[in-house]
This record gives structure tokens, sequence and C-alpha cells, in this order.
């Protein structure tokens, strides 16, 4: 039987789409305010701290962080492809190589805070 | 022996040869602009478990024309990428109520509706307003 691992690559990219259609664009303006020099309560150091601190934000940081990248990098993959851009194995490569080395490293500064 | 497919040139001159194409791109493009703002979260991350002093410089940092517009372009590509993506849940989740199917706004207006509610409850509770 022919295997597929497209529905591997394809989940994670569906869900991040939901996620990030339903979150993003209230997170952007959460650091656009920020750059504005009106940052919310929730960016002073002691909140931020502290909520971060919490397990269950971290994991929800980090399963964000993970879906957003996973679904923007399918996305870039499928783009590249769609500009004639035939090397896909090389393509997919990096773009879910950065996505997870990104989730990593939050991962990994999530465990320091 | 090897099998050498033909492969047919491609160029991404196709992009604008239709208005629908040129908006398909557009929402695909918003995946640069996500992808950049949620790697910009993890160095985020990173100064804040570094500490007040490093939290502090990465929120000054924040402080630039530049920055700004990246975040005005973002925020503008990720409405783009909502609004397209709840667009086509009736295509994704059609739902048959008896013999009829739920008509096609209500499906996308309920995800509306509820992207509106997510964000007002998150800015609220980052204390935005």
């Amino acid at each position: 039987m022919a295997r597929s691992n497209k529905p591997i690559v394809w989940g994670p990219f569906a869900a991040g789409g939901t996620l990030t259609a339903f979150l993003t664009p209230a997170l952007i303006l959460l650091t656009l305010l920020a750059a504005l020099g009106h940052a919310p309560d929730l960016l002073a150091y002691d909140r931020l701290h502290a909520f971060a601190g919490h397990w269950l934000a971290k994991l929800a940081i980090a399963g964000t962080v993970f879906l957003s990248l996973w679904s923007a990098a399918h996305r870039l993959r499928i783009t590249c492809y769609d500009l004639g851009v035939r090397a896909d194995t090389l393509v997919a490569t990096l773009v879910y190589g950065v996505a997870l080395a990104g989730t990593g490293a939050a991962v990994l500064y999530l465990a320091r805070i | 022996m090897s099998r050498r497919p033909y492969q047919r040139e491609m160029t991404s001159e196709w992009i604008f040869r239709h208005p629908r194409y040129l908006r398909y791109m557009t929402r695909e493009f918003s995946c640069l602009f996500i992808g950049a703002w949620t790697l910009m979260l993890v160095c985020a991350l990173a100064r804040l478990s570094e500490g007040p002093e490093a939290w502090a410089a990465f929120l000054e940092g924040l402080k630039s024309p530049e920055v700004v517009v990246f975040h005005v372009v973002a925020l503008a590509f990720a409405v783009y990428h909502s609004v397209t993506w709840f667009n086509l849940t009736p295509k994704a989740l059609p739902l048959q109520m008896g013999d009829e199917f739920v008509p096609d706004g209500a499906i996308s207006g309920a995800h509306f509706a509820a992207w509106g509610v997510v964000s007002l409850v998150l800015l609220y509770l980052a204390g935005a307003f």
C-alpha cells in the first residue's frame, strides 16, 4: 500500500492555520502597542514572568509557537513550489527545520523562566 | 540508468495574470509575517528568561519606526489570513441538519463572531484597554 506522510505535515498546518486565525492579530496588536510606547499591563516584567512561569501557560506558549511556525513553514514550502522552485525536499527540510528549531528554542527559554 | 522526467519551465509570472491569483499569493505571503512575528516571540522569551534588565531592553528595542511599520504590515497580513481562513470554513466544515445544509454565512459568521470575542477577551486580559 502506498504510504504518505501528508497527514503528518498537513495536520499541524490546519491546526496552526486555525490557531493563528483566532490569535495572531490580537497578539500582534499587543506588541504593536508596546512598540508605540503603550505596553499593555501583561508586558510588565513581573506580570509576564509570573504568567509565563505557570506550567499551563508554558504549555500554551510552546504549543502556539510550534503550530504558528509549522503552519507558516508549510505555507512557505507550498509558496516556493508555486513560484517555480522545484527543489521541494531541500525547501521542506529548511522550513520545517526552522520551525522545529524555533520551537526547541522556545521550550528551552520557557524552561528557564 | 536514470529516468529523467520532463519538467516544464515555470516562472512566477502567472501571479499577475488574474486578480484572483494575486489575492491567493497575498494570502500565502501572510505566512512570512506570521512566521517572523512568532520568531520575534521566541526572542522575547529569551530576553524574558534573562531577567528584568534584558526584558526592559527588549521593550525599548521595540520602540523604533521600523518595528512599528513591520507590526502594521504584519497585522494587515494576519487579519487577511484570518478573513480568508474563516471564509473557507463552510467548505471545510459543511454542517447538515436534517435534510438541509446550514447556510455558508452562518458557519463563517459564527467563526467571525468567535474571533471577535477571543480577540477582545485576550486584549482585555492582557490589559490593552
